[in-house]
């Protein structure tokens, strides 16, 4: 792999001479304190003092709803208005681990051009990170990255080691060839390998993905659920803010002042009452037991048995969220090792705090 | 900084086919059959399905729903539905006339093995709207005689009036190379010439049943799986030549919106026939 240094006073300009005709996404800060993915009109409103954001950045390939076609009774006509040129700046490994499981899903079986579309016409531009209490990418072996991106930002104290993933990634630095240095020092090296060391010890929980797909099959009808459900107010964040969450819904409404339908597809969640719900009411997940099942399913034992990894790429975003307390790490430690009523205990504790 | 919109010309899975009701009657009160034509002649002939597959239909305005194809795939142009009015896309599918265009797209899921089942005794049983898909493997069997044994169908229903396929499983009984026995819960007619009581009863007509060499097929309200798949366990049939087809909430029919996932498999890509063991196995599956 190709690595150069750039000055990190080169960092606008550089940004700026390649995302001419293009959209430029980068984590901004909200007034609240919360980080976002934005459009950027300028360039102060990046703020790279970020963990997460609170949603993830599938949001910028299929956004929250989007019309899928426009449609009269004579003819279907595909829209694709959300695929433009954009580049995503700033993305932190555990979501470009989110992206590779993302291009995976949607080229598998069928291909989803909607995503694929955009996808292609996306570049992807990562950025380091450093954790904290609620990262869990060490657990899940995605706090290193080495595909899936054009170009990967370094931060060490002055400068970016900028890592070239990619042909496209090369062609955009040749765009400013002046700013990037192939003199790649010991000392930076050393800087770099004390980086990722302190980095290393910075984590400070962890779970053992590798036995959940055992333990979602032995306790699959452990009581845990059960009480999992009783808490759970069914609210369907913990989809929404999740990087590799892929339902959606399909909305066909007519416009009678263009004499023609549109047919957007929204983002769904099967933790939401009616997800599982067929035509003359028989609903498969009606408890909202179930309805966790399947999620914890699809993150923690079907990926693995399927693609070798789990689907949790642990970005901490349910742990931030559920506002009771139902996320990737409280499930796998209760499936692991914790006690149905020590897990009551803790939730009564915690959430009445 | 403003990004450009592309052109796009890659094949779109999504995309409903036109296609046009050429019949269209009522079954029972509330089940309609339609005969469909996919409007451009070629594609309507190369449309390529199995038994026990589905297709999306779709009604401009008010959305899209999968159905299981009802006609056979040896008699191909045409496809059969059978439609119960239950929700917003089948209402409007119900107010559609003969020449009204409907979208098509599929088939999708995966059918009944019927490679696998020739030679073998074919049992069938179906419990009113599972007479839906049924129908196409029925007929298939039945056109394709010679490739399997026996064939056998237990029809239930709850009253003679909501037996869908009455009058054409009734010509089918004339028939020396079926074996078809019908009945209803209750008769409320007090003219139904066959059996009465639940499809279970059927059981003990069907006679030297040779379970090792038998794949049963069965589909019906969720209710009656219990029950019947009771009756072929204590026959002796093995698990896995047991074959349901189930239902669930298929949104798109490629495996992307989710809303059919059991477990770890999505029931319009590895669905919606099942075999018993696959029940047993994935346990959210009955």
């Amino acid at each position: 792999m190709r690595i150069f240094k750039l000055k990190k006073e080169y960092l606008f300009p550089f940004l700026e001479s390649i995302s001419e005709g293009a959209d430029l996404w980068a984590p901004t800060k909200k007034p609240e304190g919360k980080h976002s993915f934005q459009i950027i009109k300028d360039f102060s409103q990046i703020d790279l003092d970020y963990t997460r954001t609170i949603l993830p950045p599938r949001k910028i390939f299929l956004p929250p709803s989007f019309n899928m076609f426009k449609a009269t009774e004579k003819k279907y006509e595909a829209d694709f208005s959300h695929v433009t040129e954009k580049i995503i700046f700033g993305l932190h490994p555990c979501d470009i681990h989110a992206i590779l499981i993302m291009d995976q899903f949607y080229k598998h079986h069928y291909n989803d051009p909607y995503y694929i579309e955009a996808r292609n016409n996306t570049l992807i531009l990562g950025h380091s990170c450093w954790p904290d209490e609620h990262c869990l990418c060490k657990s899940a072996g995605t706090d290193i990255i080495e595909e899936g991106y054009d170009l990967f930002f370094s931060e060490l104290e002055k400068e970016y080691l900028v890592w070239i993933g990619s042909s496209k990634g090369d062609d955009l630095i040749r765009r400013k060839p002046d700013f990037f240095d192939e003199n790649i020092t010991d000392k930076d090296i050393q800087k770099y390998i004390e980086w990722r060391e302190e980095k290393d010890k910075a984590f400070s929980v962890s779970i053992d993905f590798k036995n959940m797909p055992d333990l979602m099959e032995l306790k699959y009808q452990d009581p845990l659920w059960e009480k999992l459900g009783q808490a759970c107010l069914a609210c369907g964040s913990c989809s929404n803010v999740c990087p590799t969450c892929n339902c959606y819904n399909i909305n066909d409404k007519p416009f009678l002042t263009e004499n023609a339908s549109h047919i957007s597809r929204c983002w769904d969640a099967c933790t939401l009452e009616s997800y599982s719900e067929v035509a003359g009411g028989e609903n498969f997940r009606e408890a909202r037991s179930l309805r966790l099942k399947l999620y914890y399913t699809h993150k923690l034992q079907a990926y693995i048995s399927k693609y070798g990894k789990p689907a949790c790429v642990g970005c901490g975003r349910c742990i931030e969220t559920c506002p009771v307390d139902i996320n990737i790490k409280t499930v796998a430690q209760s499936l692991d090792n914790e006690t149905v009523d020590a897990f009551w205990d803790r939730f009564a504790k915690e959430v009445t705090k | 900084m403003n990004g450009e919109t592309k052109n796009i010309i890659q094949e779109n899975p999504f995309m409903p086919e036109p296609a046009r009701i050429v019949r269209t009657y009522h079954l029972t009160d509330d089940v309609k059959f339609f005969q469909v034509r996919i409007t451009d002649m070629d594609k309507a002939l190369s449309f390529k399905y199995d038994t026990g597959q589905f297709a999306m239909i779709s009604v401009l305005g008010a959305g899209e729903a999968p159905f299981s194809i009802s006609s056979t795939p040896s008699r191909p142009g045409l496809l059969e539905f059978c439609i119960r009015k239950t929700g917003i896309v089948t209402d409007s599918i119900f107010r559609l006339k003969e020449n009204s265009l409907i979208g098509l797209r599929g088939p999708y899921g995966k059918g009944f093995p019927t490679e696998k089942m020739e030679g073998k005794d074919i049992i069938i049983i179906m419990g009113g709207l599972g007479a839906a898909p049924l129908r196409s493997v029925l007929l298939y069997c039945l056109d394709n005689r010679n490739l399997f044994n026996r064939v056998i169908l237990l029809h239930g229903a709850k009253r003679p009036s909501e037996m869908i396929f009455r009058e054409e499983f009734f010509a089918l009984k004339e028939r020396d190379d079926l074996e078809c026995y019908m009945s209803v819960d209750e008769d409320d007619t007090g003219q139904w010439p066959e059996n009465v009581g639940v499809v279970t009863t059927l059981f003990p007509k069907v006679k030297d049943l040779d379970a090792e060499n038998t794949v049963a097929l069965v589909c019906g309200p969720p209710i009656m799986y219990k029950f019947v798949i009771n009756e072929l366990i204590k026959l002796d049939i093995p698990k896995d030549q047991i074959l349901m087809t189930l239902e669930r909430r298929m949104k798109c029919g490629v495996g992307k919106c989710g809303h059919c996932a059991i477990d770890y498999i999505y029931t319009c890509l590895d669905g919606p026939v099942f075999t018993y063991w696959d029940v047993l196995h994935m346990r959210e599956l009955i």
